[in-house]
């Protein structure tokens, strides 16, 4: 383990444990006794259809979507009960990368880059901008995007940006929204290869939304079916697409999913 | 364990050793000093010796990497040396990240930039003169438009419109006039009472909320509360592209947007405003009764006597010329916000701040009108 150091021992552990999990929005259910397994040094996809909670699952993880029951243990700690030390401290072992990029709009991309940096760690303003210099070109953006305002880059570019932020502090874990939705297949492939150099160069641990057939055969080595308000299926992408359950067929049987498949066979 | 670093030169060739985890939450500590001897080190062969390192992250690499590449001067003998695989890849992982990137938009002569803004500011001012008046002029066509075909019209929106912004803020206009016609008649019977007049306290509470204060409070808290709501709701479709997909859809923003909000403000201002005139009346009576002895029915006996009704209407017909400037602003302040939240923040501050100052204006206008035909 590069970036967990002195973890390593426990590679095999699960690095957040979910049981139990449920949260609801007034009386509409969402999820119901779910339980999931995100393991040290995997990229853990997320599928599911529109609207089955995949988005509310990943905010119940971090912490903005308070679940009605069940723990979320991370680290081996209940992030519901830590208390707010604790939290903090869990929270920066993390990032976030959320559906639309959530850059800070009256910062530019340099300065949403050391915005944790600065928050978080006791550096001087030289050693901040180098770090965020090296962030912003490791998420592969070029160096004089670092003085844009989020309102001048490219929904592409705002994704790399968020991804660069995500990754200030070298967390060791981040959540990733649909990271590759709205990129062009060009872009996404170059996305899917960043997630896994970083991944493999930094031992990160991802969590990852996704919609993108391609991003699942490239990326993931498990994959995790959101449907009836609980992760139906959760394995390597061989087992999951032989499940038998009506919209796992669909999803990899469909011309798309045959497409996505093949191209990676 | 902190990080920490020695070093030492042998042979013209510095050594540094590194130990403990370089991390970015320990780097703080050490980086002035890493700095001074990576600017002493500069034109000196240097070995990096990684044998003790417990733990490294990419800013801990990203560190190390910059001391070797300080210069150029550094020949074939220079490298990293010793250190588990892992932080060795990692080392080699950020290398080519090592650009700096600006982190603010260019440096600009602050002398300059106020020119640059004075001059933008005014020629903005212009402009945005120039854009309001054919705003005006798109409103106004299409309303033209759709009295012509007048199922266009959308009652609906209307009513809501006429709920929200009219209905609601009854309340707060009523006790906001009551206040101001009780100070009134309070400041005016304090002076007059000087000479003696306090019964002409009446005349002056019953012309000054008919013909000012009623209309004019009306279209302060219309501006404030109604024509920012309108810059906001227009301003946030904008940002989420709805007025985009509405003209690629055939709608017209201005029919379905503008025209409902300004028909519902234009409708509903004279009532708010006669609304605000009645309890500024009834504010300044209870005043009267209270420190002057003028019973109710002895103020509006006078105030009949003494006031004519020209007067009401020399303050109500000013409502509706009010609502439409600031119906017509807020949405104009709304259909010019682009992108960024930022923007409609700029803009709903912009829209309170001109309708103000053209309510104003136009009161202004009226007044010296009034003059002249001696209204
Ligand atoms: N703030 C909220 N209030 C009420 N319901 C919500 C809220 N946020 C989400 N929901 C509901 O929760 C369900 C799951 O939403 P979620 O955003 O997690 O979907 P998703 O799986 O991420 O979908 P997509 O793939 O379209 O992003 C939806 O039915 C949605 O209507
Ligand atoms: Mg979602």
């Amino acid at each position: 383990m590069l970036n967990g150091g002195d973890q390593a021992l426990d590679a095999d552990a699960a690095i957040i444990s979910i049981r139990g999990l449920k949260t609801q929005f007034d009386s509409v259910v969402i999820h119901d006794d779910l339980d999931l397994d995100l393991m040290r040094g995997e990229i853990l996809g997320v599928v599911g259809g529109s609207g089955t909670g995949k988005s509310v699952l990943m905010r119940a993880i971090i912490g903005l979507k308070r679940p009605t029951a069940g723990t979320v243990r991370v680290f081996g700690e209940d992030f519901y009960r830590v208390g707010e030390a604790g939290r903090l401290a869990i929270e920066r072992r993390w990032g976030v990368l959320f559906q639309g990029g959530a850059l800070f709009s009256s910062l530019t991309v340099a300065q949403n880059v050391m915005a944790p940096i600065r928050e978080h760690l006791n550096v001087s303003d030289k050693l901040a901008e180098e770090m965020a210099a090296l962030k912003i070109s490791m998420a592969g953006l070029p160096p004089d995007a670092g003085a844009k305002y989020p309102s001048e880059l490219s929904g592409g570019m705002r994704k790399r940006a968020g991804l660069a932020r995500a990754l200030a502090l070298d967390p060791e874990i981040v959540f990733l929204d649909e990271p590759t939705a709205g990129l062009d297949p060009i872009g996404a492939a170059q996305f899917d290869e960043l997630i896994v150099n970083l991944k493999n160069s930094l031992g990160l641990t991802v969590f990852m939304v996704t919609h993108d057939l391609d991003s699942l055969y490239a990326d993931c080595d498990r994959i995790a079916v959101l449907a009836e308000n609980r992760v139906i299926e959760i394995g390597p992408l061989e087992e999951v697409r032989r499940a038998d359950h009506a919209w796992i067929r669909e999803y990899f049987a469909g011309p798309r999913g045959r497409a996505a498949g093949m191209s990676h066979a | 364990m902190a990080a920490a670093f020695s070093f030492e030169t042998r042979d013209d060739i510095w050594r540094l050793r590194v130990s403990g985890e370089w991390r970015a939450r320990f780097l703080g500590d050490i980086d002035e000093d890493l700095r001074k001897f990576q600017a002493d080190s500069v034109g000196h062969d240097l070995i990096i010796d990684l044998d003790d390192l417990t733990g490294l992250d990419t800013a801990g690499a990203m560190v190390l990497q910059r001391v070797m590449r300080a210069c150029t001067a550094r020949t074939t003998a220079s490298h990293f040396r010793g250190g588990s695989r892992a932080h060795r890849a990692l080392i080699e992982h950020v290398e080519p990240h090592l650009q700096p990137c600006p982190v603010e938009p260019p440096w600009r002569d602050p002398f300059l930039l106020l020119l640059n803004r004075l001059g933008r500011g005014a020629y903005g001012a212009y402009i945005s003169g120039i854009k309001i008046l054919s705003f005006i002029g798109v409103v106004v066509t299409t309303l033209a438009r759709v009295a012509r075909d007048p199922k266009r019209l959308r009652v609906t929106s209307i009513a809501h419109h006429m709920e929200e912004a009219g209905l609601d803020a009854m309340p707060i206009i009523g006790l906001v006039s009551f206040l101001v016609g009780a100070v009134v008649a309070y400041m005016g019977a304090k002076t007059l009472k000087i000479f003696n007049a306090e019964i002409f306290t009446v005349e002056l509470v019953g012309l000054s909320v008919l013909r000012e204060f009623g209309v004019l409070l009306a279209a302060i808290l219309l501006a404030g509360r109604s024509g920012s709501a309108f810059t906001a709701q227009i301003g946030s479709m904008k940002i989420r592209e709805e007025i985009d997909a509405m003209r690629t859809l055939g709608l017209d923003p201005i029919e379905v947007l503008v025209l409902p909000r300004t028909i519902a403000l234009v409708l509903m201002t004279p009532i708010l405003a006669f609304l605000a005139a009645m309890l500024g009346l009834i504010g300044g009576g209870l005043v009267a009764a209270q420190a002057l002895d003028v019973s109710p029915v002895l103020f509006l006996a006078r105030m009949e006597e003494s006031i004519t009704i020209s007067n009401f209407w020399a303050g109500i017909i000013k409502a509706p010329f009010f609502a439409f400037i600031i119906a017509v602003v807020g949405c104009f302040q709304g259909m010019e916000v682009e992108g960024s939240a930022e923007s409609l923040g700029q803009r709903t501050t912009l829209s309170v701040v001109q309708s103000l100052f053209l309510v104003i204006v136009i009161d202004a206008f009226f007044a010296m009108f009034y003059l002249e035909i001696d209204f």
